[in-house]
């Protein structure tokens, strides 16, 4: 029986206006936090101007990209506009040798990792199913299965004490996913074996068209103490907050004290993907207020206060997010079709002749219209 | 050469394993302290530690999503299902994830998962603890799917299977765990994984099966010989990919083809062992090939089991029927 305030035209029941950490408020004004301040202590306007910059590179890019997908040129692309502060400020904590696995929304996080322009274009564009070779970048392919890379992370996390490094596994995954098993199962095991794992929750309000009042009836947040997890809920808007929140998971994690949940509380201002029409069921007016919120306008108003990002900064800025969604669309156009037998390719690491016996016949099948031109 | 058990066999095999590959790393529910429930990972975590041999939470998926994790990190996951009938929460990141990371990252990333699975009926059990579930995983591309019926192959391709770069799902018989044989542990000159064997020479029909029901068909050659028949029973061992190249060769001499399994007929392994040697073999063959399987039901309370089970019986008739013989009660049909 669902309750009664879990109703489609309610983007945001009573719950999710609980309390979360803030250390930028929507107008840009610094809010002291005396537990959070000392993690982004060193956080100066030089790194805040490159945290903006990742920001406006990251909406451009996906801007880009919904653009290449209603021209014809990518199948499908999930839009991430709204959620930059809560990927890129999570993002820009890790090291190198830390680990994401992700869901296939998290292209701000890829950028951050390495991911090139094209390498962002592969799979929407149907080429491949994956853009990056894994380890070269530290991320995994983005998962489609709603939250099953919870417990890739977990595994990879206790690889990581395995082998005697701080390396943490970070899983990013949605509000919709909480309600999974494997999402539950993956704290389970997280807490059992004090795994270095971080479980990075953007809650946007939305799984496609149903609002998170049908995943949870508690802030999300809430649920790690359940597993014995510390959980904390962020304003995932405020990119110094995210940043602050994961800096203190990350080191929790290295320390051998195990897993952290954190809830960034955001709001996607797109459709869940360029197939999707949110007219259908996001009420215009809570759109608007979290239009009111958004993470770039904050951080702007922010570096602003404190005389910093000039012009000459900001149309270097912008020059970047040009070159980049520019570098993206001409990698989408030159992504090369696959050939035809290629689709034998890599099922299997060691031979399966009954596969190499489909593969033969097929390419003489091909074979026999190169005989007739 | 050591006479062991079938689980001893696999005990053994998995203790090469881990002494030879320090990536090796099994994880299950209760391998450790009680050695599992039929004690196929006896005194494993005593001699190799609880981070080699973990005991885990009660949750299948998790157990089969965390050795995704642990294979991304270069270890080599081998995973205990404690029952056939409790692999389904599994499914998912079985067929989602280990079959297809290697196939959706081009190579980059490799799932050498062993995932040993108890299967198969014959003991008496309540629910879920008797079922043959191999033909979902043998329909999954990316997933090498296999079985055994002596000691010594459990013994021989657990260590292969842990040792392949490609995931491998691992059924063992579980009424035969405690079928005792004669063991070379030496690794040497062993078949591949991925091939069937011949285990009882013959000219008149060729009987292929797998896993439990190897021994019940090397009885009914037995059998088959005092009426002056003689079977050719082959082993499949590997059920995908299947070995079909052996199966040819043992139809071609014989022209007739029995397949006996446990699990349900209807898009079992039978059906698709039976439309590719239909497919290779239709001009030697003799008569319409025939399965004896399982019916399709749930698998029963265990006092039904025995109508649901192949047994020697039922393989004779089927072998009559093949051979055209008027006392097969299923295949006779009075003109």
């Amino acid at each position: 029986m669902l309750r009664a305030d879990v109703s489609p035209s309610r983007a945001l029941p009573t719950h999710q206006q609980a309390e979360a950490l803030q250390l930028v408020t929507p107008d840009g004004v610094r809010r002291p936090d005396p537990e959070y301040d000392p993690w982004i202590a060193d956080v100066d306007d030089e790194q805040l101007e490159a945290l903006y910059e990742d920001m406006v590179v990251v909406r451009r890019f996906d801007t880009e990209a919904v653009a290449l997908q209603r021209q014809g040129q990518l199948g499908l692309w999930p839009p991430l506009l709204g959620q930059e502060a809560a990927q890129i400020g999570s993002a820009r904590a890790l090291r190198s040798d830390d680990f994401v696995f992700s869901s296939y929304r998290e292209n701000g996080v890829a950028y951050c990792r390495g991911a090139q322009p094209t390498d962002l274009m592969r799979v929407w564009r149907g080429t491949a199913l994956a853009g990056w070779d894994p380890r070269a970048i530290g991320m995994a392919t983005p998962q489609v299965m709603i939250g099953s890379q919870t417990l890739h992370a977990t595994g990879y996390a206790l690889g990581c004490v395995k082998d005697g490094v701080d390396s943490v596994a970070v899983a990013y995954f949605g509000d919709g996913a909480t309600s999974k098993g494997d999402v539950h199962e993956a704290m389970v095991f997280a807490a059992t074996f004090t795994a270095p794992v971080i479980f990075f929750c953007q809650n946007n309000q939305w799984a496609i068209s149903e609002p998170v009042g049908l995943q949870a009836q508690r802030p999300i947040a809430d649920r790690a103490a359940g597993y014995g997890i510390p959980g904390i809920r962020v304003d995932g808007n405020d990119v110094l907050a995210v940043m602050a929140a994961t800096r203190s998971a990350l080191d929790r994690a290295r320390r051998g004290d195990g897993p952290t949940f954190i809830e960034a509380v955001t709001y996607r201002m797109g459709p869940h993907t360029t197939s999707d029409d949110p007219t259908r069921y996001v009420n215009p007016e809570d759109k608007a207020l979290w239009a009111a919120k958004d993470p770039i306008v904050r951080l702007e108003r922010l570096l602003h206060a404190r005389d910093a990002l000039s012009e000459e900064r900001i149309s270097q800025v912008k020059e970047k997010a040009e070159t980049f969604a520019a570098a993206m669309r001409s990698g989408c156009y030159g992504l090369p079709v696959p050939e035809p037998l290629s689709v034998f390719e890599d099922v299997f690491v060691e031979p399966s002749p009954a596969l190499e016996r489909q593969r033969s016949q097929y390419a003489a099948y091909l074979a026999m219209f190169d005989e007739e031109a | 050469m050591t006479t062991m058990t079938l689980a001893a066999a696999l005990n053994s095999g998995l203790r090469h394993a881990l002494d030879d590959d320090p990536t090796v790393v099994l994880l299950g529910e209760d391998i450790g302290t009680l050695g599992g429930v039929f004690r196929v990972t006896d005194g494993l975590q005593r001699d190799f530690g609880a981070d080699r041999v973990m005991d885990t939470p009660l949750a299948e998926s998790g157990i089969m999503g965390v050795a995704v994790g642990l294979a991304y990190r270069g270890y080599r996951p081998v995973v205990e299902i404690q029952f056939d009938g409790f692999v389904y929460p599994a499914v998912d990141q079985l067929v989602t994830q280990v079959a297809r990371i290697h196939y959706r990252t081009g190579g980059a990333v490799r799932m050498p998962i062993t995932v040993r699975i108890p299967y198969g009926g014959g003991i008496g059990a309540v629910e879920h603890h008797s079922e043959s579930p191999e033909a979902y995983f043998a329909h999954t591309p990316g997933l090498r799917v296999v079985t055994c019926a002596s000691p010594q192959d459990a013994h021989t391709m657990i260590r292969q299977a842990i040792a392949c770069d490609d995931p491998v799902v691992f059924f063992e018989p579980k009424r035969r765990y405690w079928v005792k044989g004669e063991v070379d542990e030496s690794f040497d000159d062993v078949p591949l994984l991925d091939r069937a064997r011949v285990v009882v020479e013959g000219t008149d029909v060729t009987l292929a099966t797998y896993g439990p029901l190897v021994i019940t068909a090397r009885d009914a050659a037995l059998a088959a010989q005092d009426d002056g028949l003689s079977v050719e029973v082959v082993d499949l061992r590997s059920l995908s990919p299947i070995d079909v190249d052996t199966l040819e060769a043992s139809v071609r001499k014989t022209g007739r083809l029995v397949v006996t399994h446990e699990a349900q007929a209807s898009g079992g392994l039978g059906a698709e062992i039976i439309a590719s040697i239909t497919d290779r073999c239709f001009d030697v063959l003799r008569s319409a090939p025939v399965r004896v399987t399982g019916f399709d039901t749930p698998y029963p309370a265990a006092k039904l089991e025995e109508h649901f089970l192949p047994d020697l019986d039922r393989i004779l008739d089927a072998v009559d029927r093949v051979m055209g013989r008027q006392h097969s009660l299923t295949g006779w049909r009075a003109s």
